[in-house]
């Protein structure tokens, strides 16, 4: 029975577009985009305990790639391609970062975003003399949802493949601790690598998925940190170590986030920074672990 | 799967269901007595500051306006109050194409009003066509307005491109240098931002074409606030006219620059936030002569009465270039309604052909289009008054060369 949930959650789901309202479908577009978000940055982060703050330069990529492309190739080839730079980007960062470690490691990514938006923006002020890009695709709301869903799928798909697999032991062992990793012969570099270069592979699939809603696409708008702020605190919130736990984080959070737009519009921000502190705090493993801890001490009691 | 036992299991499902049946509930507004209007505006993040400025004001000032008037009429004459849904669009594109659709789709409303923005505008012009609703786009420069105002007919753009305000700039100065107060040398900053580089690649051309010489063309990007080495570089040039290509940070910045330096140029030009009502205070009450982007005639009783109306409302007085236009388009769709009523496809018709009194004066566009804008203004006695287009009614004669700081 347990092991036929996920099927029967995922056709529900993607049956859900025809039973909801227009904004019903925007509401589950936003929320499977940031399950999306942060199962993939936890694919990387949630074991290896590298927090990384460069999901909006990978997304914000994807996006900027179907602007580019959209008018000149069509719709399927744009998002391999967009998978491939991403990929490509994920292959170059990480060969020359992944040796950073603890705060210098967060910095760098956070600087990252920054690096990639400023070097588009270099890029289209002095070569193509345009900054704006428009995206006019006729892919439909219900379209981009079921793509998102697919890629929230393989996601956990791939998750749960790579917790099983030795290369989810290595990670796992790299998080605990580098030295006694690399003793064990396991091949960090390498193992990272592939592991990070996973990730931001979804994470630009993700940003090319999503950027048709969005017509008109410019640095500023693309790169927006908060994207970036948002997935590390959904995945913490869950559990990052967990398979659902980024899942399990990120839809309250969406919600509540939507939530507070509409009946909150300017406390937001301070909610937002709350909610940070308390997550960290709080439930430092996130919600799942938190309920287990919290049930072993029941229990413990009870006996 | 480990972790995750049937327990936990079953409670998130319980979860994702009460949030199914949120999304399939909602709030649906009763719309038989008042007339609902829905926006989804910045009021965080990056566009809250322009759209605390220039657009939120002049929606609750109308929204105010009319219902205290008994509310909106009707081609029966009858008079419905007006209710108000807001949302927080977060300066996220995303937050707002979902804003849209809750407001189309959940909420339902008789009208919805446009964000601020050139970005944002086109981001939820797609979704205004899908719902049918007019879209009154004003807070949005752009030289594709033609092409856009073809692709979605109910869409209307009213701030012009950023061609428009670069050869009205232009022609200021040409007039100027013809009649031998300034030499044939500009210099010119532009932002690396999608503003700027509009901005820029119209003035390009039209200034060569006008026999000027470009002595110093430079961007700087967005964010740069230390402008001592490129303001002496301008001044160095030889240059009669220092021309920036801004936004209001950098308007600003420059202009405590060149007053630190003593930097006079004959023309002193910035772009957005030089029409702004806290630049004179900015300018240190120096700002007599300094040109930006905009303007108003400041000597229409129209005006006068918006100004102050706005001016008791919000506490301060509108900015004066895409304010007056912003409360405009809703006069426009004041009448429209009291013409044909609520039917959006009426009314895109209507806001088409029509011919509206204003504050800005009797409006008519053109293919959809503002074109009878103000590309130039300049301070004078306090007022920020428009002097290009030289030779439409209203204007005021450009004080050339500037007086010192």
């Amino acid at each position: 029975m347990r092991r036929y949930l996920p099927i029967v959650g995922f056709l529900v789901f993607a049956a859900a577009p025809f039973a909801v309202s227009d904004y019903g479908l925007g509401l589950l577009i936003g929320a499977v985009t940031y399950v999306t978000l942060a199962s993939a940055w936890a694919l990387f982060s949630g074991h290896t305990r590298y927090i990384s703050l460069a999901t909006v330069a990978f997304y914000g990529t994807g996006a900027y790639v179907v602007a580019v492309l959209n008018e000149t190739l069509p719709y399927g080839l744009v998002l391999i391609i967009a998978a491939l730079i991403g990929a490509l980007m994920a292959l170059l960062v990480g060969l020359s970062t992944l040796r950073l470690a603890g705060v210098y490691f967060v910095i760098f990514t956070f600087g990252l975003a920054e690096l990639v938006r400023q070097l588009i923006t270099w890029y289209e002020v002095n070569v193509t003399g345009t900054l704006g890009r428009y995206i006019f695709l006729d892919v439909t709301a219900r379209e981009i949802y079921w793509q998102m869903l697919a890629l929230a799928a393989v996601t956990i798909g791939l998750t749960a493949f790579i917790h099983r697999h030795r290369l989810g032991l290595a990670l796992r062992v790299i998080g605990d601790d580098e030295v006694v990793a690399a003793h064990a012969g396991i091949p960090l570099a390498r193992t990272k690598l592939l592991a990070f270069v996973a990730s931001a592979t979804i994470l630009t699939l993700a940003g090319a998925i999503a950027s048709p809603r969005w017509v008109y696409v410019e640095p500023a708008i693309v790169f927006n940190s908060t994207v970036s702020f948002l997935t590390v605190i959904m995945a913490l919130l869950g559990g990052a170590n967990r398979l659902w736990g980024p899942a399990l984080g990120a839809v309250p959070l969406f919600f509540a986030f939507e939530y507070l737009s509409v009946n909150l519009p300017n406390t937001y921000p301070i909610v937002l920074g709350l909610l940070f502190i308390a997550v960290v705090f709080v439930l430092p493993d996130g919600v799942l672990a938190g309920i287990e801890k919290l049930r072993a001490r029941w229990k413990r009691g009870a006996a | 799967m480990n972790n995750f036992s049937r327990r936990a299991a079953l409670r998130s499902f319980a979860l994702v269901s009460t949030a199914a049946s949120m999304l399939l509930t909602g709030g649906v507004f009763a719309a038989d007595d008042t007339v609902t209007i829905g926006y989804a505006i910045a009021r965080t993040g990056a566009n809250a500051t322009g759209a605390g400025i220039t657009t939120i004001p002049n929606y609750e000032l109308w929204v105010k306006t009319v219902n205290e008037a008994g509310g909106l009429a009707m081609p029966d004459g009858s008079k419905r109050m007006i209710e108000v849904v807001e949302y927080d669009n977060r300066s996220s594109n995303e937050d707002l194409v979902r804003a849209i659709e809750r407001l189309a789709s959940q909420d339902k409303v008789d009208l919805i009003l446009p964000p601020w923005g050139t970005g944002t505008n086109l981001a939820v012009a797609p979704l205004f066509a899908k719902y049918g609703y007019p879209q009154l786009a004003v807070t949005a420069v752009t030289d594709k307005a033609p092409e856009f105002a073809a692709r979605w007919d109910r869409s209307f753009w009213m701030l012009g491109g950023g061609h428009d305000y670069a050869t009205g700039l232009v022609d200021v100065l040409a007039a100027a240098r013809d009649a031998g107060t300034i030499n044939g040398k500009v210099a010119v900053v532009s932002v690396a931002d999608g503003f700027g580089i509009d901005l820029i690649k119209g003035a390009r051309p039209a200034f060569e074409e006008a026999g000027f010489e470009l002595v110093y063309d430079e961007s700087y990007p967005l964010g740069t606030s230390d402008f001592a080495a490129i303001m002496s570089e301008a001044q160095a040039s030889g240059a009669d006219s220092f021309v920036a290509f801004s936004y209001p940070p950098g308007s600003f910045g420059m202009t405590k620059t060149a007053q630190a330096m003593g930097y006079n140029p004959a023309v002193f030009y910035i772009s957005v936030g030089g029409a702004f009502p806290i630049y004179p205070g900015i300018a240190g009450g120096k700002a007599e002569g300094v040109m930006a982007i905009g303007g108003v005639d400041a000597s229409s009783d129209a005006i006068k009465g918006y100004f102050a109306a706005h001016t008791a409302a919000a506490g301060n007085p509108p900015d004066s270039w895409a304010s007056a236009i912003t409360y405009a388009s809703l006069e426009m769709l004041e009448q429209a309604v009291a013409r044909v009523g609520l039917d959006h496809a009426a009314l895109a018709g209507e806001l088409s052909t029509g011919t509206f009194e204003t504050v800005i004066g009797a409006v008519k566009l053109e293919d959809n289009q503002l074109r009878d804008l103000w590309t130039v203004g300049q301070w004078q006695d306090g007022s920020f008054r428009a002097v290009s287009p030289a030779d439409r009614a209203g204007a005021s004669d450009p004080i050339i060369p500037k007086p010192e700081w």
